[in-house]
């Protein structure tokens, strides 16, 4: 699917709390657009983002239409212990694309 | 007061001296489109993991490795890792080709390949592959100085370039000149002029919410002041973005940049 570009910091200290960046290549089509020939492009968005920590879920957003293409979120999470962050992103038809990032706690 | 006149002509040739002057931007003042952005957008363009030029980067790094065409051969076949053998490259554009005998751009040299080396169809203009992969390799240019070459069969292309730059056009009758040299540092409504040196090409350009080459920034330029753009590829285009380079020779390659 599309392209994903995931920034966790790999080596933080127990308590520490740790900025997540993630940045998703997406056209984010509003579905209020007209074509050439007055006929609207069919909505096509990113509807949800959800982010867990090793199971755990820890943050989750949802997108709309006024939402800009290659939507960038940033959020914090508290480092607990070493692991793995999970964010997906669903669009749409459903269609979900997952994407991992290891943690490592001091 | 018996000098009057002659200081009334000195002044008169000091003020067509100083708009000769004015032509041309001192090399100690200038700075390139990224001083002139907020700082959270020069935050955004200088983190490689907020950048969303580099999306594109990594599009044009696969497309780099992607057998195509006729040949069946992809750029990696002949150029190998683009991490040593395109450094500097994109900063060395637009350059003279031999074969045509008129200078091509970056995008231009590409589609150049994809047709005599891939045997392919070249790809439209502003389509996401080539931006893609101009920007995969200008992105290996990143932070070396605009080195536009010393060919002396560029010359009369980059004077005629020189000319557009300072040709007025459009119902609005300005020149780039006007805003880019004359009044750089001052608004155009709530957004500030900045020098149009163009070494960041492709941008990611938030107004756009996407990836856009040198030439639809000109061709943005061209409808803000109400003249027909060119049309893409052509041979003014060329000629205005070997001034430019020229223009810009020494300042560092930004690719990929992000403008507000």
């Amino acid at each position: 699917m599309a392209r994903a570009l995931v920034n966790v910091p790999t080596k933080v200290k127990r308590g520490d709390v740790v900025e997540i960046k993630v940045l998703i290549s997406h056209p984010m089509e509003t579905g209020f657009r007209p074509d050439p020939n007055g006929k609207f492009y069919p909505r096509d968005i990113l509807k949800s983002f959800a982010c867990t920590y090793d199971s755990e879920h820890v943050f989750s957003a949802e997108l709309f239409p006024a939402v800009s293409a290659n939507p960038f979120l940033s959020f914090t999470v508290v480092a607990t212990q070493t692991g793995v962050l999970t964010f997906s992103w669903t669009d749409d038809k459903d269609q979900t694309q997952v994407q991992t990032a290891k943690i490592e706690v001091e | 007061m018996k000098s009057a006149a002659p200081v009334g002509a000195l002044a008169l040739i000091a003020a067509l001296g100083a708009f000769a002057a004015l032509a041309q931007i001192a090399e100690a003042d200038r700075k390139s489109g990224s001083a002139f952005m907020s700082a959270q957008t020069q935050q955004m363009q200088h983190d490689d993991g907020t950048n969303p030029g580099m999306l594109s980067a990594l599009d044009g790094e696969s497309l780099w490795k992607t057998k195509t065409g006729g040949a069946d051969k992809s750029c990696a076949d002949c150029h190998g890792e683009a991490q040593t053998s395109m450094k500097g490259v994109a900063a060395r554009f637009p350059a003279f080709n031999e074969a045509s005998q008129t200078p091509i751009d970056l995008q231009g040299r590409i589609n150049l390949c994809r047709q005599d080396q891939q045997k392919d169809t070249p790809l439209a203009p502003e389509s996401r592959d080539l931006l893609a992969l101009s920007t995969f390799i200008g992105l290996q240019s990143r932070g070396m100085p605009t080195a536009p070459p010393d060919d002396q069969r560029l010359t009369p292309f980059r004077e005629r370039g020189r000319a557009l730059w300072s040709q007025r056009m459009g119902q609005l009758n300005f020149s780039c000149a006007q805003c880019h040299e004359d009044n750089w540092g001052k608004h155009l409504g709530s957004a500030p002029i900045p020098q149009a040196h163009a070494n960041a090409y492709p941008i990611y350009r938030l107004e756009w919410q996407g990836m856009g080459s040198l030439q639809r920034r000109l061709r943005n330029c061209m409808s803000g002041v109400r003249a027909q753009a060119f049309p893409y590829g052509a041979q003014e285009f060329i000629e205005l973005e070997l001034y430019l380079a020229q223009r810009a020779r020494g300042m560092p390659v930004e690719t990929p940049g992000v403008r507000p």
